[in-house]
Formats: structure tokens, sequence, C-alpha cells
């Protein structure tokens, strides 16, 4: 294993901004030498928190998602993703499966639930916007960061 | 993203590729939506062969496709979902909603 690792990301609050912000997520995690379905998990779930900043937290808005990724020495991702949005008021009600706020029925109210099954730990905070720092511990395998 | 529609006599198939996010979501609902508008099909299958990445959005679109089919009495089909897919559609319980092929042409 090497040593520690972190880049930061500051991205426009933009839906064709998703893919991206997954993406590079994914690359960058890649030098731990993740499976297939780490990696998979771990898309999907800054997938989740991205949209959630773009379609809670910001709405018709354009503002700044703050996107932070370390990697410890001991094979953990950390991934900090924030806004300065406009906040989630009862953050326990909004990571019940199933709640959702829109009222099209076309957004299934599981962004968090997809968070705390994909990845060990999740915490969302509400100060001035959300953050949310989510953790994964990849299995460790020989050969991975150089 | 594309969605490619194909209309039988009694079902359509909506053949998904690609990433399906938030972003790319409203797309393809608008398609399909205006095919089983016009058609109300007896079965409409989503195929999912193709389709390389879902987060909830994907299960939005699902939800909001059986409501619209379940509507006038219609049916719905999810076809082909990858072991990773099949991750998100089982967290949602879609499995109770829509029938699931696995190995659909």
């Amino acid at each position: 294993m090497g040593k520690d690792n972190e880049m930061k990301l500051t991205l426009q609050s933009r839906s064709v901004n998703e893919s991206f912000a997954r993406g590079a997520v994914a690359m960058f995690v890649s030098q731990l030498d993740p499976t297939v379905e780490e990696l998979a998990d771990i898309k999907t779930a800054v997938s989740e928190a991205v949209t959630n900043c773009i379609v809670h937290g910001y709405k018709e808005s354009i503002g700044p998602i703050y996107l932070t990724v370390r990697l410890t020495e001991a094979g953990e991702v950390i991934i900090r993703i924030r806004d300065k949005g406009c906040g989630i008021s009862d953050i326990p009600k909004a990571m019940e499966p199933l709640y959702t706020t829109c009222e099209t029925g076309e957004r299934a109210g599981l962004g968090f639930a997809v968070m705390q099954s994909f990845m060990d730990k999740v915490k969302v905070t509400s100060k001035g916007g959300v953050t949310v720092v989510m953790k994964k511990r990849l299995k460790l395998r020989e050969g991975a960061n150089g | 993203m594309t969605v490619r529609i194909e209309s039988g006599e009694r079902e359509i198939v909506a053949r998904l590729s690609g990433e399906i996010d938030h972003h790319h979501a409203g797309e393809i609902r608008s398609e399909i939506d205006e095919a089983v508008a016009s058609a109300q099909p007896a079965v409409l299958v989503l195929d999912f062969r193709e389709v390389t990445f879902m987060d909830s959005s994907g299960i939005g679109l699902i939800m909001g496709r059986y409501k619209a089919v379940a509507a006038y009495g219609g049916e719905l089909v999810i076809a082909n979902i990858s072991l990773g897919l099949k991750k998100v559609i089982r967290l949602a319980g879609l499995d109770k909603l829509a029938r699931i092929e696995e190995n659909r042409k």
C-alpha cells in the first residue's frame, strides 16, 4: 500500500455533471484496485449524493458542490459531498426509505437508502447547506496502489 | 443514453442503453410515455440489457412507468437486469410491482 491520498473537486449544480462526478471519483478510487462491485457501489452512492445537491439543495438555482475524496493507507475511501443549498430541516425523516418531497412521483425517495446500503457509513449534517460523509473500506488486494 | 422503442400488437418494448441517472431520466421518461399513452399496450417491457449504470433515478423511472401502465390495467416487465442493477432494484422492492424476466430476447 502507498500513502494516503486526497482529491478535491468543485462542480456547478448542473445535472450534466452527475456522470462526471461519479466518473471522476471512480477513476481516483481505482488506484486502490477495488472490485467491480465496490466501484459500482461507490459510483452509485456518489451519484445519489450529487443528485440530492442538485434536486433538493439548489432546486432551480445553480450553486457549488464541493466533493472531497480521501483514500487511506488502510484502504478506506472517505467521500465528502457538500452544498450550500437550502439544507434539510428533518434529517431522520429525509433519510427514511421512500420518503420524498417530490410530488410528480418520478423520484423514488431512495437516495439515502442507496447510500446507506452501498457504503459502510453515511453521516448527514445540515448547517448552511448539507454535508454528506460516506465511508467504505475496500477489501485490500495484493499489488494495489503500487 | 438512448432509448429505442419497438411497438408490437400487444406490447411495447423500450430498450434502454447507457447510464440512467437524474440527468437522463427525464428524456427517457418522455419518450416511453409518448409511446405508451397513444397505444396503451397490454404489456410494457423495459429492457435493461445495455444499461451500464443506474442509480435511484432509474427506480423512480420504473415506478412512474408502473403507475402509468397500471392505471389502465396494463402490465410492466423489467427485463435483462445485470447483477449490479439488481442490487438497486431489490432495495426498492420493484420485484413486487413488475414481472422480472432474466433472459428475454
